[in-house]
C-alpha cells in the first residue's frame, strides 16, 4: 500500500490511500447499483457507456458479418439458379396462398363491421439484423442492431419467420437488447388456438423449452395444441404462432398440469428478426378513417 | 523509455482485446466455459504495474463490461475493482511467489469475483445455476499460464525495474 501510494504520484493518487480509494470507488459502484435496480434513473448514463462500447461490438461483429457477405459473393452461379427457382416456386405458392386470405380478410373485415368491434390493422415491421455478441450466457437475451434512432422502444415485440421471439428490454442510441420468450424471467399471455383457452407460457432458460404452468389438471390440452399469442398482455400483437404442446403430464392430487411446450420461432439459431410496431399507434388513424369512410 | 510506450501500447491494446474475447459469440455447449478475460488481463497488469493501472482502470473497465454485458450497471465494477484491490495491496508479496502458487493466487482472486458477482445476483433476485457459475474460474485457471507467457517480456522488465 505504502508502496503504491508513495511512488505512483504521476495520477494525483498518492495523497490517497489505497484502502480509502478502494472504499470511494466501491461506494461509487454500490450506488450505481442500487440505482440502476431501481429502475430508469441510470438511462441516461447507460446510453452514453453504450455508446462508448459500441465501437468494441462492431468490432467483434465485424468477422462474422465479413464471412457471411463473402459467403454471399461466392456463391456459384448454380447455386443462385436453384435458390432462384425454389424461391419462385415459394413464392407462387405463398401468392395463392395470400388470394385467399385476401378474400377472407375482406369477410372477417366485414364481420366485425357488422358486429361493431375495431377493425384489425396490419402491423408495420423492419428486419433487424441481431448482433454477433454474447452476453451473460446464464440469460436468453440478445443484441440487436436498431435503438433510438429507429424509433425502438421498450416492450416492442420481435417476431421471426415462425413464430414471436421476444420484445425489447433496453434501447440505447445504436443498439438495443431483447428478452427471448425462453428466458427465465419472461412469461407471455397466450390462447391455445384450438379452444382459446388463455393462460401464460413461461421461459425455461433453455432456448428450446416453454412452460405453462397456470393451468388446471382438468385444462382441455393435448401435446400438438398450437399456442398463438393472445395480445392481452398489451405487448405482442395477437395471432401470432408462440409454439407448440410438447406433452402434458397429468398427475392426480397436483391442481396443476406440467405442460412443456417448445417455441416455433429459432431462438437459438436466427440472425434475422422481425421488429412489429403495432399498427394503432401511429398507423390507426388513417385506416380507420378509410374503414369509417367506406361505411 | 520506448520501452514504456510500448508497454502503455501493449497495455491498451491487451485491455481492449480482453473486452472484445468477453462478449465473441461461442457455441452454446461452451459458453459456461468462457475465462473471466478482463479479470485476468486487470490481474496480471495491476500484478505488475500497480501504479499504472488501479483501481480506477478496474472500475472503468467493469462499467464496460457491464454496457456491454447488459448486467446491473456496477456489478463486474464492484466485483472488478474489489478483486484488483487486492492484487495491488499484495502485489509485492505475490509477484515473487513461484509460478504456480501466482496461479493458485489468481484461482483465488477469480473465486472472489466469481462470488461477488454471484451474490449480487442473488440480493438483485436474478436466478442463476450455481454449479456453472464457476465454470470461467476453471477456464481462467486453464488460461492463466497463458497469459503469463504471452506477457513473458512485461514481466521480466518490471522485476529488474523494482
Amino acid at each position: 500500500m505504502n508502496a503504491v501510494g508513495g511512488n505512483g504520484g504521476s495520477f494525483g493518487k498518492g495523497s490517497v490511500p489505497l484502502g480509502l480509494r478502494f472504499i470511494i470507488i466501491a461506494i461509487v459502484s454500490g450506488s450505481l447499483m442500487l440505482l440502476d435496480h431501481h429502475e430508469s434513473h441510470l438511462t441516461r448514463i447507460r446510453q452514453v457507456f453504450s455508446i462508448v462500447v459500441y465501437p468494441i461490438q462492431v468490432a467483434v461483429n465485424l468477422p462474422f458479418a465479413g464471412w457471411r457477405l463473402a459467403n454471399q459473393a461466392m456463391l456459384s452461379r448454380n447455386a443462385l439458379l436453384d435458390e432462384n427457382a425454389l424461391l419462385k416456386s415459394e413464392q407462387l405458392e405463398a401468392d395463392v396462398r395470400l388470394q385467399r386470405l385476401a378474400t377472407l380478410e375482406a369477410e372477417n373485415d366485414r364481420l366485425r363491421a357488422m358486429l361493431d368491434s375495431s377493425a384489425r390493422l396490419s402491423d408495420r415491421v423492419l428486419v433487424v439484423e441481431i448482433l454477433a455478441v454474447d452476453l451473460d450466457p446464464y440469460r436468453q437475451r440478445f443484441t440487436i442492431n436498431r435503438g433510438l434512432k429507429d424509433d425502438v422502444y421498450i416492450g416492442q415485440a420481435l417476431l421471426d419467420a415462425d413464430g414471436v421471439v421476444g420484445q425489447i428490454v433496453r434501447v440505447d442510441h445504436m443498439t438495443s437488447e431483447v428478452i427471448l420468450i425462453s428466458d427465465a424471467d419472461h412469461a407471455l399471455p397466450i390462447a391455445i388456438n384450438r379452444n382459446g383457452l388463455r393462460t401464460i407460457v413461461v421461459g425455461t432458460g433453455d432456448s428450446n423449452r416453454l412452460r405453462l404452468p397456470y393451468l388446471a389438471n382438468s385444462a382441455d390440452i393435448k401435446s400438438g395444441d398450437l399456442l398463438v399469442s393472445s395480445g392481452l398482455g398489451g405487448v405482442f400483437p395477437s395471432g401470432y404462432p408462440v409454439g407448440r404442446v410438447l406433452e402434458v403430464l397429468r398427475q392426480p392430487g397436483q391442481s396443476f398440469a406440467e405442460v412443456i411446450a417448445e417455441p416455433l420461432a429459432q431462438l437459438d439459431r436466427d440472425r434475422e428478426v422481425l421488429l412489429v410496431w403495432e399498427a394503432d399507434d401511429e398507423a390507426g388513424g388513417p385506416t380507420s378513417t378509410s374503414i369509417a369512410e367506406a361505411q | 523509455m520506448s520501452g514504456v510506450k510500448s508497454q502503455r501500447r501493449m497495455l491498451l491494446i491487451s485491455l481492449f482485446s480482453a473486452l472484445m474475447l468477453a462478449i465473441v459469440p461461442l457455441p452454446a455447449a461452451i459458453a459456461v466455459y468462457r475465462p473471466d478475460w478482463v479479470p485476468i488481463v486487470l490481474i496480471f497488469w495491476s500484478l505488475m504495474t500497480p501504479e499504472r493501472v488501479g483501481l480506477l482502470t478496474a472500475f472503468l473497465m467493469g462499467l464496460a463490461l457491464d454496457a456491454l454485458s447488459g448486467a446491473l450497471l456496477g456489478q463486474h465494477a464492484f466485483a472488478m475493482v474489489t478483486v484488483v484491490y487486492l492484487s495491488v495491496r499484495f502485489h509485492l508479496r505475490i509477484r515473487v511467489f513461484p509460478v504456480w502458487q501466482l496461479s493458485v493466487t489468481v484461482i483465488l482472486l477469480l473465486i472472489i469475483y466469481e462470488f461477488m458477482l454471484f451474490w449480487i445476483d442473488g440480493v438483485v433476485g436474478r436466478s442463476v445455476p450455481v454449479i456453472e457459475r464457476w465454470a470461467p474460474v476453471v477456464s481462467g485457471a486453464l488460461v492463466w499460464p497463458l497469459v503469463l507467457s504471452y506477457f513473458a517480456g512485461v514481466r521480466d522488465d518490471t522485476q529488474t525495474r523494482v
